[in-house]
């Protein structure tokens, strides 16, 4: 009984992995820092993760069923929840709950299905909401909560915790504070030099994320675990995080060394903001990068440029955002100018020469 | 020498899982029941197909002639076993259409008899020329799957003065090990296939090229060939697809040949150790090629092994010898599965090409589940030739066929790495050789139009060339009889 006729070419045998495989993978490995992040700032970030996820989830049937096709099937691929997923690790953990629902509209809406769904999006989703966002609503947008831990007395209860999220904060001074590189850009504006902005900055704690940020890009140490763990999974490719990082390291220490007291020092731009979700999460998303090792150095070297300079020299503070929309447009262009040499051609394609002996 | 210290490269490829020790461990099995009718396609290698000679009704002996090869590249057919010709008529051919081709259909007598074969005292003795011309009229093709007249490439070999043979003992597709096997038992007749044929084509030295996953393999033949320091047998890493000839020749010898020429023309032919083996046949005992080991594999088979068949078997005898079980077959494939055919009924006939025939359960096939493309890039870097089938998909998918060609369509060579690979289950090389032939079909439909057009053209110049003539003729009829009237008139006004 020949049950499986069609298609009749090869592989008739395939690796075992498949679309959902991969996201859930993806979800695996951002899983610590997301949960580091909901433990660091309390119920109000758990609120805020709970809504951008399941509105994510939410649009992304609401598209398909407008497009008429069956929602199931697609959902259970798991590529919109990564998206809610990775725009909730990127907001401010106590913003309002239509924070979470604009964004997850804008990046499931606007940034996936209007292209016509997974695999035809020109820019990064999450990214896209993200900046659309911070444009849109720079205040609640760049309203950081101070580390507030779940269960710690100080910190909003359950029922203060919806307050916040559906409410709004009452009082945003007593709990609020900026992150390092809004602090620095802030005091830079005011004429003082970085040894005397930096001088109760602790490395340590901004290694382990106990500091202010986003909902769950706070935990360099979690995020580069998280990373490595899918590079050696074989889920993403170490090109662009290595580019990435390598390129914004090679500048951060250029500069310091040049003048350490307008630049910070590269351990702090590693170890601060977006970086590590970025290099690792962000920049790797295969729908938005180029699909060629080569291209995917330059993409990632690209990426680190852009943030080196949008942070030192722009107006926002963190500049992962835009760096990764920007190389995102060019990723076309990247993939039609590098192309992998075919056999037995040049690299422009012509028939190589018979060699002479 | 070879030049090791070069780095040997391998670009992409996949290591699928070999599922190849259900088969690999057993010797070949010879008693096969001799079926009681063979089917022997006369096709069944590249180039022109052969022509009968023999008639309904004429008695054979094994290993008579019984189809001859006719133009440049072509290849004869033999008798597979002693008996009686029952059929020369059109029949299903093993491929995923099964539509008819012509074979003949042998009725044997179960006698087995052979023909009285010229011997050879010293086939070293023979002209390398001779030894290429006994090759091809054993009917020899290239046992690997190409298919291509070993004759012919012995001629190029030869003709181009090539400084390496290559003898290709990697068998990178999943669950065959009929090669092995063969290199296992026979080493020694391989080694003496490879002397001749670099008799053939007066060349010094060779290379036996075996995957490392193949270790008893390797013992063999190095002991084999042990007492000729001009053989050397080598282990290759097992990365599919490292029998691809090509990749097997960059590894091997560094160069890499170019695009639109044969290997020879680098200076490098390369050969199957199943090929080698035939050769040993043909030119030590005169024996065509009737026969081949075959392996009968998948999740489906009962009694998975490799098996010596008479060509022109029906794969129905060689499943019921091996107690495939009918039920459970999702999908029978002849060759490897990964450049296999799947093919849609088991009465079609094994030929010289038949490397495996396997009855697959569903477990073992890859899902057809498909889903949109995100892009991975996997195919990409697993793609032994450098292509990025994603963007060819896309632009097959949106019927862009040219764009698909200018970035690399015809490089392709249908290896599977891509789908085989692919997370979202595309079907990749289906994609690709929908391609290839709708551009074929293409080009040939606007080779005829315009074939029509000149033609119109032709014509509407004719008729105009012949309306032109008919009217100059009709004014020179017309001034001819007002000229006549002229004269009439002015005779009457004389008169």
């Amino acid at each position: 009984m020949i049950t499986h006729m069609k298609p009749s070419s090869g592989a008739h045998v395939g690796a075992k992995a498949s679309v959902s495989h991969i996201m859930w993978q993806v979800i695996l490995a951002i899983a610590p820092a997301t949960a580091f992040g909901i433990l660091c700032f309390g119920w109000p970030a758990l609120n805020l993760f709970i809504i951008t996820v399941s509105s994510a989830v939410f649009f992304e049937v609401f598209c398909l069923r407008l497009s008429g096709r069956v929602a199931k099937p697609v959902i259970m691929d798991g590529s919109a929840l990564l998206t809610g997923w990775l725009l909730a690790m990127t907001l401010p953990p106590w913003a309002p709950w239509w924070i979470g629902v604009v964004g997850s509209g804008l990046a499931i809406i606007l940034g996936k299905q209007v292209y016509g769904g997974l695999g035809q999006n020109l820019f990064n989703p999450a990214m896209l909401a993200r900046v659309a966002l911070l444009i849109s609503f720079p205040i609640e947008m760049t309203t950081w909560p101070n580390v507030s831990p779940l269960f710690f007395p100080d910190s909003p209860g359950l029922f203060e915790s919806w307050h916040i999220t559906f409410a709004g904060l009452e009082n945003p001074d007593a709990t609020t504070g900026a992150t390092t590189l809004g602090f620095i850009k802030t005091e830079f504006s005011q004429g003082h030099l970085l040894p005397e902005i930096l001088k109760d900055y602790s490395g340590f704690l901004n290694f382990i994320g106990w500091t202010r940020g986003s909902l769950g890009e706070t935990s360099t140490l979690l995020l580069a675990l998280g990373g490595i763990w899918l590079i050696r999974q074989g889920i993403i490719q170490w090109h662009i995080p290595v580019s990435l990082l390598l390129t914004v390291t090679l500048l951060a220490t250029v500069f310091h060394v040049m003048d350490a007291q307008h630049y910070v020092s590269p351990f702090l731009h590693l170890n601060s903001g977006a970086m590590m979700c970025v290099a690792f999460f962000i920049a790797t998303d295969y729908v938005t990068s180029p699909n060629t090792p080569a291209g995917q150095l330059l993409f990632g070297a690209g990426c680190g440029l852009l943030i080196f300079v949008i942070r030192t020299w722009g107006a926002y503070p963190e500049g992962a955002g835009f760096a990764v929309l920007l190389m995102n447009a060019s990723t076309p262009l990247i993939d039609h100018y590098i192309r992998p040499r075919i056999y037995g051609r040049d690299r422009k394609g012509k028939p190589l020469e018979i060699p002479k002996s | 020498m070879l030049s090791f210290f070069s780095k040997p490269r391998i670009r992409g490829g996949v290591h699928a899982e070999e599922r190849k020790a259900a088969t690999a461990t057993q010797p070949i099995i010879h008693n096969f029941p001799l079926p009681e009718k063979l089917y022997i396609p006369l096709q069944q290698h590249v180039g022109k197909p052969a022509e009968p000679l023999i008639r309904v009704g004429d008695k054979v002996l094994k290993g008579q002639l019984l189809a001859y090869s006719q133009g440049m590249i072509s290849a004869p057919v033999h008798a597979p076993s002693s008996g009686i010709i029952l059929d020369v008529n059109d029949y299903p051919a093993p491929h995923p259409s099964a539509l008819p081709i012509r074979m003949i259909v042998l009725e044997t007598d179960g006698k087995d008899k052979w023909i009285e074969p010229p011997i050879v005292a010293d086939p070293f003795q023979l002209t390398p020329e001779d030894i290429s011309l006994r090759v091809g009229a054993a009917g020899i093709v290239g046992l690997g799957g190409a298919t291509f007249p070993t004759a012919v490439k012995l001629n190029m070999g030869r003709e181009n003065h090539i400084d390496m043979l290559i003898i290709n003992g990697a068998e990178c597709e999943p669950y065959l090990s009929c090669d092995d096997r063969l290199m296992q038992e026979r080493a020694g007749q391989i080694i003496d296939g490879v002397r001749l044929m670099l008799h053939g084509m007066e060349t010094e030295s060779a290379v036996v090229a075996i995957e490392d996953n193949k270790p008893q393999a390797y013992l063999a033949m190095q002991t084999a060939a042990s007492l000729y320091p001009h053989i050397k047998v080598i282990q290759i890493p097992t990365r599919y697809p490292m029998g691809w000839d090509r990749q097997l020749i960059r590894y091997v010898t560094g160069k890499e040949v170019p695009v639109g020429c044969r290997s020879s023309e680098i200076g490098v032919t390369i050969h199957n150790v199943g090929t080698a083996y035939a050769t040993h046949k043909a030119i030590r005992y005169g024996q065509p090629l009737v026969s081949r080991v075959i392996t009968v594999s998948g999740g489906a088979v009962a009694r998975p092994m490799n098996v010596e068949v008479p060509i022109g078997t029906l794969i129905s005898e060689l499943f019921n010898f091996c107690e495939v079980n009918s039920g459970q077959t999702a999908r029978i494939i002849m060759g490897g599965p990964m450049m296999g055919d799947s093919l849609p009924h088991t009465g079609l006939p094994t030929v010289k090409a038949t490397s495996g025939i396997l009855a697959l359960t569903v477990n073992e096939l890859k899902s057809t589940d498909e889903q949109p493309c995100i892009r991975c890039a996997s195919c990409v870097s697993v793609c032994p030739a450098g292509l990025r089938p994603l963007d060819m998909a896309n632009n097959i998918r949106i019927n862009q066929l040219d764009v698909a060609v200018d970035i690399g369509l015809k490089d392709c060579i249908s290896c599977g790495c891509c789908s085989y690979i692919c997370p979202s289950n595309i079907p990749l090389v289906q994609y690709f050789k929908y391609a290839s032939g709708e551009v074929a079909a293409r080009q040939q439909a606007q080779h005829k139009s315009e074939q029509t057009k000149r033609l119109i053209d032709a014509r509407n110049a004719r008729m105009e060339r012949i309306a032109r003539q008919q009217l100059e003729e009709e004014q020179a009829r017309i001034a001819a009889k007002k000229e006549r009237e002229r004269l009439k008139a002015e005779q009457e006004a004389l008169a």
